[in-house]
Protein backbone atom coordinates (compact mmCIF):
# COMPACT_ATOMS: atom_id res chain seq x y z
CA UNK A 1 0.00 0.00 0.00
CA UNK A 2 2.56 2.28 0.71
CA UNK A 3 4.66 1.55 -2.38
CA UNK A 4 1.64 2.69 -4.09
CA UNK A 5 1.33 5.80 -2.64
CA UNK A 6 4.75 6.86 -3.27
CA UNK A 7 4.56 5.66 -6.87
CA UNK A 8 1.92 7.73 -7.66
CA UNK A 9 3.20 10.45 -5.49
CA UNK A 10 5.88 10.54 -7.66
CA UNK A 11 4.45 10.06 -11.08
CA UNK A 12 2.36 13.00 -10.18
CA UNK A 13 5.34 15.42 -9.63
CA UNK A 14 7.73 14.36 -12.23
CA UNK A 15 4.74 15.04 -14.50
CA UNK A 16 4.33 18.53 -13.16
CA UNK A 17 7.90 19.22 -13.66
CA UNK A 18 7.41 18.93 -17.19
CA UNK A 19 5.62 21.13 -17.60
CA UNK A 20 7.97 23.85 -16.18
CA UNK A 21 10.48 24.37 -18.23
CA UNK A 22 8.39 26.74 -20.45
CA UNK A 23 9.94 30.40 -21.18
CA UNK A 24 8.27 33.66 -21.28
CA UNK A 25 8.44 37.44 -20.00
CA UNK A 26 4.92 38.18 -18.52
CA UNK A 27 4.14 35.90 -15.27
CA UNK A 28 0.64 36.07 -13.32
CA UNK A 29 -2.98 34.51 -13.25
CA UNK A 30 -5.78 35.11 -15.41
CA UNK A 31 -9.06 33.75 -13.85
CA UNK A 32 -12.11 34.10 -16.74
CA UNK A 33 -15.66 32.76 -16.37
CA UNK A 34 -19.16 33.08 -17.79
CA UNK A 35 -21.07 32.61 -21.17
CA UNK A 36 -20.56 28.87 -22.80
CA UNK A 37 -21.33 30.79 -26.23
CA UNK A 38 -18.08 33.23 -25.72
CA UNK A 39 -15.88 30.10 -24.28
CA UNK A 40 -14.74 28.76 -27.66
CA UNK A 41 -13.64 32.36 -28.89
CA UNK A 42 -11.95 32.74 -25.30
CA UNK A 43 -10.38 29.70 -24.97
CA UNK A 44 -8.64 30.22 -28.77
CA UNK A 45 -7.44 33.51 -27.48
CA UNK A 46 -5.84 31.83 -24.30
CA UNK A 47 -4.11 29.13 -26.67
CA UNK A 48 -2.92 31.42 -28.90
CA UNK A 49 -1.66 33.78 -25.94
CA UNK A 50 0.01 31.12 -23.78
CA UNK A 51 2.23 30.44 -27.18
CA UNK A 52 3.62 33.52 -26.58
CA UNK A 53 3.67 33.94 -22.90
CA UNK A 54 3.53 30.48 -21.54
CA UNK A 55 4.22 31.39 -18.24
CA UNK A 56 0.21 33.20 -17.35
CA UNK A 57 -1.90 30.78 -16.14
CA UNK A 58 -5.48 30.97 -17.38
CA UNK A 59 -8.62 29.46 -16.21
CA UNK A 60 -11.74 29.81 -18.44
CA UNK A 61 -15.21 29.18 -16.82
CA UNK A 62 -18.50 28.26 -17.97
CA UNK A 63 -20.76 28.89 -15.68
CA UNK A 64 -23.10 31.39 -18.07
CA UNK A 65 -23.20 34.61 -18.66
CA UNK A 66 -25.45 35.04 -15.35
CA UNK A 67 -23.12 32.57 -13.33
CA UNK A 68 -19.91 34.46 -14.69
CA UNK A 69 -21.57 38.00 -13.47
CA UNK A 70 -22.55 37.03 -10.13
CA UNK A 71 -18.40 36.54 -10.18
CA UNK A 72 -17.51 39.28 -11.45
CA UNK A 73 -19.40 41.80 -9.84
CA UNK A 74 -17.91 39.88 -6.57
CA UNK A 75 -14.40 40.76 -7.69
CA UNK A 76 -13.54 37.09 -7.96
CA UNK A 77 -12.66 36.94 -11.62
CA UNK A 78 -11.30 39.26 -14.08
CA UNK A 79 -12.93 38.70 -16.94
CA UNK A 80 -16.81 38.07 -17.38
CA UNK A 81 -17.25 36.21 -21.00
CA UNK A 82 -20.86 37.38 -21.85
CA UNK A 83 -23.64 37.03 -24.59
CA UNK A 84 -25.39 39.23 -23.60
CA UNK A 85 -25.00 43.07 -21.75
CA UNK A 86 -24.54 43.60 -18.11
CA UNK A 87 -28.33 44.01 -15.86
CA UNK A 88 -29.28 46.81 -14.19
CA UNK A 89 -28.87 44.48 -11.14
CA UNK A 90 -25.79 43.51 -11.54
CA UNK A 91 -24.48 46.76 -12.38
CA UNK A 92 -25.82 48.19 -9.18
CA UNK A 93 -24.02 45.14 -7.38
CA UNK A 94 -20.58 46.13 -8.94
CA UNK A 95 -20.84 49.34 -7.71
CA UNK A 96 -22.01 48.43 -4.37
CA UNK A 97 -19.01 46.43 -4.52
CA UNK A 98 -16.43 49.02 -6.09
CA UNK A 99 -15.86 47.09 -8.93
CA UNK A 100 -15.52 49.14 -11.86
CA UNK A 101 -14.97 47.35 -15.72
CA UNK A 102 -14.70 48.33 -19.17
CA UNK A 103 -17.61 45.85 -21.76
CA UNK A 104 -15.95 45.09 -24.89
CA UNK A 105 -17.61 43.89 -28.23
CA UNK A 106 -15.34 40.71 -29.41
CA UNK A 107 -17.75 39.14 -32.07
CA UNK A 108 -21.11 38.74 -33.67
CA UNK A 109 -23.47 36.39 -33.20
CA UNK A 110 -26.70 34.79 -35.37
CA UNK A 111 -29.17 32.73 -33.23
CA UNK A 112 -30.37 30.14 -36.29
CA UNK A 113 -33.97 28.93 -36.65
CA UNK A 114 -33.19 25.32 -38.28
CA UNK A 115 -35.82 22.30 -39.90
CA UNK A 116 -34.87 19.12 -40.24
CA UNK A 117 -32.93 18.50 -44.25
CA UNK A 118 -36.52 16.29 -45.60
CA UNK A 119 -38.44 18.99 -44.53
CA UNK A 120 -40.40 20.31 -47.39
CA UNK A 121 -42.78 22.76 -46.91
CA UNK A 122 -41.10 25.47 -44.84
CA UNK A 123 -37.97 27.59 -45.87
CA UNK A 124 -38.68 30.76 -44.33
CA UNK A 125 -40.59 32.37 -41.51
CA UNK A 126 -41.79 35.79 -40.38
CA UNK A 127 -40.92 36.97 -36.34
CA UNK A 128 -45.14 36.75 -35.59
CA UNK A 129 -44.91 33.48 -37.12
CA UNK A 130 -41.92 32.34 -34.31
CA UNK A 131 -44.14 34.16 -32.23
CA UNK A 132 -47.42 32.60 -32.30
CA UNK A 133 -45.01 28.50 -32.18
CA UNK A 134 -42.89 29.65 -29.40
CA UNK A 135 -45.13 32.39 -27.26
CA UNK A 136 -46.20 30.79 -23.87
CA UNK A 137 -49.54 29.20 -24.13
CA UNK A 138 -48.78 28.59 -27.82
CA UNK A 139 -52.16 26.85 -29.24
CA UNK A 140 -49.92 25.94 -32.20
CA UNK A 141 -49.66 21.74 -32.07
CA UNK A 142 -49.53 21.36 -35.97
CA UNK A 143 -47.28 22.69 -38.57
CA UNK A 144 -50.75 23.72 -40.55
CA UNK A 145 -51.48 25.72 -36.83
CA UNK A 146 -48.86 28.16 -38.30
CA UNK A 147 -49.88 28.32 -42.43
CA UNK A 148 -52.35 26.39 -43.78
CA UNK A 149 -50.57 24.83 -46.24
CA UNK A 150 -48.12 23.39 -44.12
CA UNK A 151 -49.04 19.61 -42.84
CA UNK A 152 -51.46 18.95 -40.73
CA UNK A 153 -48.19 17.01 -38.67
CA UNK A 154 -47.23 17.54 -34.91
CA UNK A 155 -44.59 20.63 -34.46
CA UNK A 156 -41.92 18.97 -31.98
CA UNK A 157 -39.75 21.83 -30.86
CA UNK A 158 -36.29 21.94 -29.48
CA UNK A 159 -34.32 25.07 -27.61
CA UNK A 160 -31.62 25.95 -25.52
CA UNK A 161 -32.39 25.34 -21.55
CA UNK A 162 -33.39 28.55 -19.07
CA UNK A 163 -29.03 29.21 -18.10
CA UNK A 164 -28.40 30.05 -21.61
CA UNK A 165 -27.81 33.30 -23.12
CA UNK A 166 -28.99 32.16 -26.52
CA UNK A 167 -32.72 31.36 -24.79
CA UNK A 168 -32.51 34.78 -23.02
CA UNK A 169 -31.67 36.66 -26.14
CA UNK A 170 -34.42 34.15 -28.03
CA UNK A 171 -37.18 34.70 -25.89
CA UNK A 172 -36.67 38.57 -25.28
CA UNK A 173 -36.37 39.23 -28.66
CA UNK A 174 -39.46 36.66 -29.83
CA UNK A 175 -41.90 36.80 -27.31
CA UNK A 176 -41.17 40.07 -25.86
CA UNK A 177 -39.77 39.41 -22.33
CA UNK A 178 -37.00 37.93 -21.40
CA UNK A 179 -37.08 33.99 -19.99
CA UNK A 180 -41.57 34.01 -21.62
CA UNK A 181 -41.35 30.26 -23.42
CA UNK A 182 -44.60 27.71 -23.53
CA UNK A 183 -43.42 24.98 -21.68
CA UNK A 184 -43.92 21.77 -23.63
CA UNK A 185 -40.48 22.17 -25.80
CA UNK A 186 -37.79 19.83 -25.77
CA UNK A 187 -34.87 21.74 -23.93
CA UNK A 188 -30.76 20.89 -23.37
CA UNK A 189 -27.83 22.93 -22.36
CA UNK A 190 -25.96 21.10 -24.46
CA UNK A 191 -26.24 22.16 -28.23
CA UNK A 192 -25.50 19.23 -29.56
CA UNK A 193 -28.39 17.53 -28.32
CA UNK A 194 -30.58 19.71 -30.15
CA UNK A 195 -28.79 19.28 -33.78
CA UNK A 196 -29.49 15.30 -32.78
CA UNK A 197 -32.84 15.92 -31.75
CA UNK A 198 -33.65 18.57 -34.49
CA UNK A 199 -31.96 16.24 -37.54
CA UNK A 200 -33.68 12.81 -36.30
CA UNK A 201 -37.19 14.11 -36.50
CA UNK A 202 -38.86 15.27 -40.29
CA UNK A 203 -41.25 17.52 -38.18
CA UNK A 204 -38.84 19.16 -35.81
CA UNK A 205 -38.06 22.77 -35.65
CA UNK A 206 -35.35 24.10 -33.02
CA UNK A 207 -33.14 27.76 -31.87
CA UNK A 208 -29.17 27.86 -31.80
CA UNK A 209 -25.85 29.48 -31.93
CA UNK A 210 -25.48 29.81 -35.63
CA UNK A 211 -22.05 28.20 -34.95
CA UNK A 212 -23.84 25.00 -34.33
CA UNK A 213 -25.75 25.00 -37.58
CA UNK A 214 -22.35 26.28 -39.88
CA UNK A 215 -21.08 22.88 -38.41
CA UNK A 216 -23.83 20.85 -39.15
CA UNK A 217 -24.97 22.29 -42.31
CA UNK A 218 -25.10 18.60 -43.53
CA UNK A 219 -28.03 17.24 -41.49
CA UNK A 220 -29.78 20.50 -40.99
CA UNK A 221 -31.76 23.03 -42.81
CA UNK A 222 -32.00 26.38 -41.81
CA UNK A 223 -34.69 29.08 -42.26
CA UNK A 224 -34.45 32.73 -43.40
CA UNK A 225 -36.51 35.02 -40.61
CA UNK A 226 -38.21 38.12 -42.24
CA UNK A 227 -37.32 36.66 -45.44
CA UNK A 228 -33.17 37.54 -44.59
CA UNK A 229 -30.82 34.39 -44.30
CA UNK A 230 -28.33 34.15 -41.39
CA UNK A 231 -25.19 34.64 -43.63
CA UNK A 232 -22.09 35.75 -41.97
CA UNK A 233 -22.36 38.98 -44.09
CA UNK A 234 -26.03 39.49 -42.97
CA UNK A 235 -25.47 39.06 -39.43
CA UNK A 236 -22.47 41.31 -39.61
CA UNK A 237 -24.44 44.15 -41.19
CA UNK A 238 -27.45 43.76 -39.10
CA UNK A 239 -29.65 42.58 -41.76
CA UNK A 240 -30.31 39.12 -39.99
CA UNK A 241 -33.10 41.02 -37.37
CA UNK A 242 -33.91 40.30 -34.88
CA UNK A 243 -31.70 37.47 -34.01
CA UNK A 244 -27.77 38.85 -34.44
CA UNK A 245 -26.40 39.90 -31.19
CA UNK A 246 -22.69 41.46 -30.26
CA UNK A 247 -20.63 39.17 -27.98
CA UNK A 248 -19.03 40.69 -24.93
CA UNK A 249 -15.78 40.32 -22.75
CA UNK A 250 -16.61 42.58 -19.54
CA UNK A 251 -12.77 43.03 -17.79
CA UNK A 252 -12.23 44.46 -14.19
CA UNK A 253 -10.53 47.85 -14.60
CA UNK A 254 -8.32 47.21 -11.49
CA UNK A 255 -7.42 44.08 -12.96
CA UNK A 256 -6.37 45.64 -16.38
CA UNK A 257 -3.74 47.91 -14.28
CA UNK A 258 -1.98 44.34 -14.12
CA UNK A 259 0.29 43.87 -17.15
CA UNK A 260 -0.62 40.10 -18.06
CA UNK A 261 -3.97 41.25 -18.22
CA UNK A 262 -3.47 44.33 -20.13
CA UNK A 263 -1.90 42.38 -22.75
CA UNK A 264 -4.19 39.52 -22.59
CA UNK A 265 -7.15 41.76 -23.44
CA UNK A 266 -5.10 44.02 -26.39
CA UNK A 267 -4.17 40.54 -27.69
CA UNK A 268 -7.53 39.48 -27.28
CA UNK A 269 -8.99 42.28 -29.67
CA UNK A 270 -5.94 42.39 -31.94
CA UNK A 271 -6.29 38.31 -33.22
CA UNK A 272 -10.06 38.20 -32.68
CA UNK A 273 -10.41 38.76 -36.08
CA UNK A 274 -9.17 35.51 -36.62
CA UNK A 275 -9.74 33.24 -33.93
CA UNK A 276 -13.55 34.09 -34.33
CA UNK A 277 -13.61 32.68 -37.87
CA UNK A 278 -11.78 30.07 -36.45
CA UNK A 279 -14.57 29.09 -34.31
CA UNK A 280 -17.25 29.72 -35.95
CA UNK A 281 -18.71 32.79 -35.08
CA UNK A 282 -18.98 36.78 -37.17
CA UNK A 283 -16.23 38.98 -36.43
CA UNK A 284 -16.35 42.72 -35.99
CA UNK A 285 -15.25 45.24 -38.24
CA UNK A 286 -11.60 46.44 -38.29
CA UNK A 287 -12.66 49.79 -37.75
CA UNK A 288 -14.98 48.32 -35.05
CA UNK A 289 -11.99 46.44 -32.80
CA UNK A 290 -9.96 49.24 -33.11
CA UNK A 291 -12.63 51.17 -31.41
CA UNK A 292 -12.65 48.34 -28.94
CA UNK A 293 -9.01 48.44 -28.62
CA UNK A 294 -9.16 52.59 -27.68
CA UNK A 295 -10.92 51.75 -25.13
CA UNK A 296 -8.79 49.92 -23.19
CA UNK A 297 -5.63 52.68 -24.00
CA UNK B 1 -49.00 -33.69 -13.36
CA UNK B 2 -50.39 -31.19 -14.70
CA UNK B 3 -49.06 -29.31 -11.86
CA UNK B 4 -45.60 -30.11 -12.38
CA UNK B 5 -45.59 -29.21 -15.81
CA UNK B 6 -46.75 -25.78 -14.71
CA UNK B 7 -44.14 -25.55 -12.58
CA UNK B 8 -41.61 -26.41 -14.58
CA UNK B 9 -42.70 -24.30 -17.24
CA UNK B 10 -42.58 -21.12 -14.75
CA UNK B 11 -39.18 -22.12 -13.74
CA UNK B 12 -38.18 -22.17 -17.32
CA UNK B 13 -40.02 -18.35 -17.84
CA UNK B 14 -37.97 -17.06 -14.89
CA UNK B 15 -34.64 -18.75 -16.27
CA UNK B 16 -35.04 -16.94 -19.52
CA UNK B 17 -36.32 -13.50 -18.00
CA UNK B 18 -33.17 -13.30 -15.62
CA UNK B 19 -30.85 -14.43 -18.56
CA UNK B 20 -32.52 -11.61 -20.61
CA UNK B 21 -31.96 -9.39 -17.65
CA UNK B 22 -28.60 -10.40 -17.77
CA UNK B 23 -28.22 -9.51 -21.40
CA UNK B 24 -29.68 -6.12 -21.22
CA UNK B 25 -27.28 -4.99 -19.27
CA UNK B 26 -24.23 -6.60 -21.47
CA UNK B 27 -25.61 -5.15 -24.55
CA UNK B 28 -26.23 -2.15 -23.38
CA UNK B 29 -22.51 -2.02 -22.72
CA UNK B 30 -21.27 -3.52 -25.41
CA UNK B 31 -23.18 -1.14 -27.63
CA UNK B 32 -21.58 1.74 -25.93
CA UNK B 33 -17.95 0.43 -25.69
CA UNK B 34 -18.06 -0.32 -29.24
CA UNK B 35 -19.43 3.29 -30.53
CA UNK B 36 -17.06 4.85 -27.94
CA UNK B 37 -13.70 3.03 -29.16
CA UNK B 38 -14.99 3.35 -32.88
CA UNK B 39 -15.12 7.27 -32.42
CA UNK B 40 -12.08 7.73 -30.03
CA UNK B 41 -9.69 5.28 -30.54
CA UNK B 42 -8.01 7.01 -34.16
CA UNK B 43 -7.85 10.25 -32.05
CA UNK B 44 -5.89 8.55 -28.73
CA UNK B 45 -2.02 9.02 -29.45
CA UNK B 46 1.03 10.50 -27.14
CA UNK B 47 0.14 13.56 -28.01
CA UNK B 48 -3.20 13.78 -26.60
CA UNK B 49 -2.19 12.62 -22.92
CA UNK B 50 0.43 15.47 -23.16
CA UNK B 51 -1.23 18.09 -25.05
CA UNK B 52 -3.34 21.02 -23.30
CA UNK B 53 -6.54 21.46 -25.14
CA UNK B 54 -7.03 23.61 -28.07
CA UNK B 55 -9.67 25.12 -30.56
CA UNK B 56 -8.06 22.66 -33.31
CA UNK B 57 -9.69 19.03 -32.52
CA UNK B 58 -6.48 17.52 -33.73
CA UNK B 59 -4.38 19.45 -31.23
CA UNK B 60 -6.65 19.28 -28.74
CA UNK B 61 -5.19 17.02 -25.20
CA UNK B 62 -5.98 16.02 -21.68
CA UNK B 63 -2.67 16.48 -20.39
CA UNK B 64 -4.14 19.33 -17.62
CA UNK B 65 -7.59 17.78 -16.75
CA UNK B 66 -5.59 13.93 -16.52
CA UNK B 67 -2.99 15.60 -14.41
CA UNK B 68 -5.79 17.34 -12.47
CA UNK B 69 -8.16 13.88 -12.10
CA UNK B 70 -4.56 12.01 -10.31
CA UNK B 71 -4.48 15.37 -7.70
CA UNK B 72 -8.11 14.82 -6.82
CA UNK B 73 -7.94 11.23 -6.36
CA UNK B 74 -4.64 11.05 -4.44
CA UNK B 75 -5.75 13.93 -2.19
CA UNK B 76 -9.20 12.38 -1.44
CA UNK B 77 -7.78 9.30 -1.18
CA UNK B 78 -5.07 10.27 1.48
CA UNK B 79 -8.42 12.73 3.34
CA UNK B 80 -10.88 10.25 3.14
CA UNK B 81 -9.42 6.43 3.78
CA UNK B 82 -7.91 7.40 7.32
CA UNK B 83 -10.90 8.84 8.34
CA UNK B 84 -13.80 6.60 6.46
CA UNK B 85 -11.58 3.50 8.24
CA UNK B 86 -11.29 4.83 11.00
CA UNK B 87 -14.85 5.87 11.74
CA UNK B 88 -15.61 2.40 11.28
CA UNK B 89 -13.24 0.95 13.77
CA UNK B 90 -15.06 3.17 16.37
CA UNK B 91 -18.26 2.09 15.46
CA UNK B 92 -17.57 -1.51 15.34
CA UNK B 93 -15.06 -1.91 18.00
CA UNK B 94 -15.36 0.48 20.25
CA UNK B 95 -18.42 2.29 20.43
CA UNK B 96 -21.48 0.69 22.69
CA UNK B 97 -24.75 -0.37 21.62
CA UNK B 98 -26.55 3.37 22.26
CA UNK B 99 -29.08 5.72 20.93
CA UNK B 100 -26.45 7.84 19.99
CA UNK B 101 -24.32 5.13 17.87
CA UNK B 102 -27.45 4.12 16.09
CA UNK B 103 -28.33 7.86 15.42
CA UNK B 104 -24.95 8.25 13.99
CA UNK B 105 -25.19 5.25 12.00
CA UNK B 106 -28.86 5.85 10.42
CA UNK B 107 -26.82 9.39 9.44
CA UNK B 108 -24.14 7.81 7.30
CA UNK B 109 -26.50 5.60 5.74
CA UNK B 110 -28.41 8.47 4.97
CA UNK B 111 -25.64 10.65 3.54
CA UNK B 112 -24.81 7.40 1.49
CA UNK B 113 -27.50 8.35 -0.75
CA UNK B 114 -27.85 12.11 -0.41
CA UNK B 115 -26.88 13.35 -4.21
CA UNK B 116 -23.82 14.43 -5.12
CA UNK B 117 -24.41 18.07 -6.20
CA UNK B 118 -25.33 19.01 -2.80
CA UNK B 119 -22.06 18.09 -1.60
CA UNK B 120 -20.79 20.39 -3.99
CA UNK B 121 -23.03 23.26 -2.78
CA UNK B 122 -21.42 22.27 0.66
CA UNK B 123 -18.30 22.30 -0.39
CA UNK B 124 -18.87 26.08 -2.32
CA UNK B 125 -20.18 27.28 0.99
CA UNK B 126 -17.63 25.37 3.31
CA UNK B 127 -14.44 25.02 1.63
CA UNK B 128 -14.19 27.57 -0.81
CA UNK B 129 -15.65 30.82 0.70
CA UNK B 130 -15.99 30.09 4.53
CA UNK B 131 -12.40 28.26 5.00
CA UNK B 132 -10.96 30.55 1.97
CA UNK B 133 -9.52 27.40 0.08
CA UNK B 134 -10.51 28.83 -3.17
CA UNK B 135 -11.36 27.10 -6.37
CA UNK B 136 -8.35 24.51 -5.67
CA UNK B 137 -7.90 21.24 -6.04
CA UNK B 138 -8.00 20.63 -2.33
CA UNK B 139 -11.37 22.06 -1.92
CA UNK B 140 -12.06 19.79 -4.78
CA UNK B 141 -10.54 16.57 -2.54
CA UNK B 142 -12.17 18.00 0.45
CA UNK B 143 -15.72 17.78 -1.40
CA UNK B 144 -14.94 14.32 -3.13
CA UNK B 145 -13.79 12.71 0.31
CA UNK B 146 -17.16 14.42 1.91
CA UNK B 147 -18.97 12.92 -1.01
CA UNK B 148 -17.80 9.16 -0.91
CA UNK B 149 -16.80 9.08 3.24
CA UNK B 150 -20.47 7.20 3.59
CA UNK B 151 -19.73 4.65 0.87
CA UNK B 152 -15.99 4.41 2.63
CA UNK B 153 -17.26 3.56 6.08
CA UNK B 154 -20.40 1.52 5.42
CA UNK B 155 -18.02 -0.84 3.36
CA UNK B 156 -15.63 -1.27 6.14
CA UNK B 157 -17.90 -1.81 8.86
CA UNK B 158 -19.22 -4.15 7.02
CA UNK B 159 -16.20 -5.99 6.06
CA UNK B 160 -15.06 -5.30 9.99
CA UNK B 161 -18.12 -6.95 10.91
CA UNK B 162 -17.25 -10.03 8.88
CA UNK B 163 -14.10 -10.97 11.17
CA UNK B 164 -15.16 -13.80 13.03
CA UNK B 165 -15.82 -13.72 16.67
CA UNK B 166 -13.61 -16.51 17.61
CA UNK B 167 -10.95 -15.49 15.95
CA UNK B 168 -10.53 -12.29 18.21
CA UNK B 169 -11.61 -13.85 21.38
CA UNK B 170 -8.22 -16.54 20.42
CA UNK B 171 -6.43 -13.03 20.67
CA UNK B 172 -8.03 -12.11 23.79
CA UNK B 173 -7.68 -15.29 25.05
CA UNK B 174 -3.96 -14.66 24.52
CA UNK B 175 -4.11 -11.24 26.66
CA UNK B 176 -3.38 -8.55 23.87
CA UNK B 177 -4.91 -5.47 24.10
CA UNK B 178 -7.96 -4.34 21.92
CA UNK B 179 -5.43 -2.33 20.01
CA UNK B 180 -3.26 -5.20 19.75
CA UNK B 181 -6.20 -7.56 18.56
CA UNK B 182 -7.32 -4.61 15.95
CA UNK B 183 -3.94 -4.43 14.57
CA UNK B 184 -2.98 -7.67 14.75
CA UNK B 185 -6.24 -10.04 13.89
CA UNK B 186 -9.09 -7.45 13.23
CA UNK B 187 -7.37 -5.47 10.25
CA UNK B 188 -5.86 -8.00 8.60
CA UNK B 189 -8.34 -10.09 7.62
CA UNK B 190 -11.24 -7.24 7.16
CA UNK B 191 -8.53 -5.54 4.97
CA UNK B 192 -9.23 -7.07 1.38
CA UNK B 193 -13.12 -5.95 2.03
CA UNK B 194 -12.10 -2.46 3.40
CA UNK B 195 -9.56 -1.96 0.61
CA UNK B 196 -12.13 -3.26 -2.62
CA UNK B 197 -15.18 -0.97 -1.01
CA UNK B 198 -12.92 1.81 -0.98
CA UNK B 199 -10.87 2.29 -3.98
CA UNK B 200 -14.49 1.64 -6.10
CA UNK B 201 -15.63 4.33 -4.08
CA UNK B 202 -11.97 6.53 -5.52
CA UNK B 203 -13.04 5.59 -8.88
CA UNK B 204 -16.91 7.04 -8.30
CA UNK B 205 -14.90 10.08 -7.21
CA UNK B 206 -13.11 9.87 -10.27
CA UNK B 207 -16.20 9.92 -12.56
CA UNK B 208 -18.12 12.98 -11.18
CA UNK B 209 -18.51 16.10 -12.46
CA UNK B 210 -21.33 17.60 -11.35
CA UNK B 211 -19.96 18.68 -7.37
CA UNK B 212 -16.98 19.86 -9.20
CA UNK B 213 -18.20 22.19 -11.39
CA UNK B 214 -20.35 23.60 -8.76
CA UNK B 215 -17.40 23.95 -6.36
CA UNK B 216 -15.18 25.70 -9.34
CA UNK B 217 -13.20 23.35 -11.43
CA UNK B 218 -12.65 25.33 -14.93
CA UNK B 219 -13.48 23.86 -18.28
CA UNK B 220 -10.15 25.70 -20.27
CA UNK B 221 -7.08 25.44 -17.86
CA UNK B 222 -3.61 26.33 -19.57
CA UNK B 223 -1.57 25.20 -16.94
CA UNK B 224 -0.39 21.74 -15.20
CA UNK B 225 -1.47 22.31 -10.83
CA UNK B 226 1.98 21.94 -8.92
CA UNK B 227 0.37 22.75 -5.30
CA UNK B 228 -3.00 21.12 -3.94
CA UNK B 229 -4.15 25.23 -3.63
CA UNK B 230 -4.01 25.48 -7.86
CA UNK B 231 -7.08 25.97 -10.06
CA UNK B 232 -7.62 22.87 -12.06
CA UNK B 233 -10.14 20.78 -14.00
CA UNK B 234 -10.51 16.93 -14.46
CA UNK B 235 -11.72 14.68 -16.90
CA UNK B 236 -15.47 14.65 -16.72
CA UNK B 237 -15.61 17.82 -17.16
CA UNK B 238 -13.45 18.51 -20.25
CA UNK B 239 -15.01 15.68 -21.72
CA UNK B 240 -18.62 17.18 -21.10
CA UNK B 241 -16.74 20.57 -22.38
CA UNK B 242 -15.60 18.56 -25.50
CA UNK B 243 -18.85 16.96 -26.42
CA UNK B 244 -20.52 20.35 -26.30
CA UNK B 245 -18.55 22.08 -28.84
CA UNK B 246 -19.97 22.86 -31.75
CA UNK B 247 -17.17 21.40 -34.40
CA UNK B 248 -18.17 17.77 -34.77
CA UNK B 249 -14.55 16.21 -34.34
CA UNK B 250 -14.86 16.86 -30.80
CA UNK B 251 -17.20 14.50 -30.36
CA UNK B 252 -14.75 12.23 -31.39
CA UNK B 253 -12.25 14.15 -28.90
CA UNK B 254 -14.55 13.73 -26.39
CA UNK B 255 -14.63 9.82 -26.96
CA UNK B 256 -10.75 9.98 -26.77
CA UNK B 257 -11.45 11.57 -23.31
CA UNK B 258 -13.47 8.92 -22.12
CA UNK B 259 -11.19 5.74 -23.07
CA UNK B 260 -8.39 7.53 -21.42
CA UNK B 261 -11.05 7.58 -18.57
CA UNK B 262 -12.14 3.92 -18.58
CA UNK B 263 -8.53 2.72 -19.03
CA UNK B 264 -7.57 4.68 -15.31
CA UNK B 265 -11.05 3.27 -13.74
CA UNK B 266 -10.18 0.27 -14.96
CA UNK B 267 -6.96 0.30 -13.95
CA UNK B 268 -7.58 1.25 -10.43
CA UNK B 269 -10.88 -1.70 -10.11
CA UNK B 270 -7.49 -3.95 -11.00
CA UNK B 271 -5.33 -2.39 -8.12
CA UNK B 272 -8.36 -3.12 -6.10
CA UNK B 273 -8.74 -7.40 -7.01
CA UNK B 274 -4.69 -7.48 -7.20
CA UNK B 275 -4.64 -6.28 -3.45
CA UNK B 276 -7.37 -8.14 -2.40
CA UNK B 277 -6.01 -11.42 -3.45
CA UNK B 278 -2.72 -10.63 -2.38
CA UNK B 279 -4.08 -10.44 1.33
CA UNK B 280 -6.44 -12.97 1.30
CA UNK B 281 -3.81 -15.45 0.40
CA UNK B 282 -1.61 -14.56 3.41
CA UNK B 283 -4.57 -15.07 5.47
CA UNK B 284 -4.99 -18.32 4.09
CA UNK B 285 -1.04 -18.99 5.10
Amino acid sequence: MKRIILTILLAVTTLSFLACGRQGKLAGTIKIDGSSTVYPITQAVAEEFNKQNPNVNITVGISGTGGGFKKFVNGEIDINDASRSIKTEELAKAKANGIDFIELEVAYDGIVVVVNKDNNWAYDITTQELKKIWDKDSKVVYWSDVRPEWPKEKIKLYGPGTDSGTFDYFTSEINGEEKRIRADYTASEDDNVLVQGVAGDKYAMGFFGHSYYEENKDVLKVLKINGVEPTTENIRNGKYKPLSRPLYIYVNKKSLERPEIKSFVKFYLEKAKDLVEDVGYVPLEDKKYQEQLNKIK
Amino acid sequence: MDITKRRKFKNRIFHVLTFLCTLFGVIILSVLLFSILSKGIKWLSLNFLTNFPSRFPKKAGIYPALLGSLWLIFLTAIISFPIGIGTALYLEEYAKESKFTDFIKLNIANLAGVPAIIYGMLGLTIFVRLLGFGRSIISGALTMSLLILPTIIISSQEALKSVPDSLKQASYALGTTKWQTITGVVLPYALPGILTGTILSISRALGEAAPLIVVGAFAYVSFIPKTPFDQFTVLPIQIFNWASMPKKEFQNVAAAGIIVLLIILLGINSIAIILRNKYQIRIKD
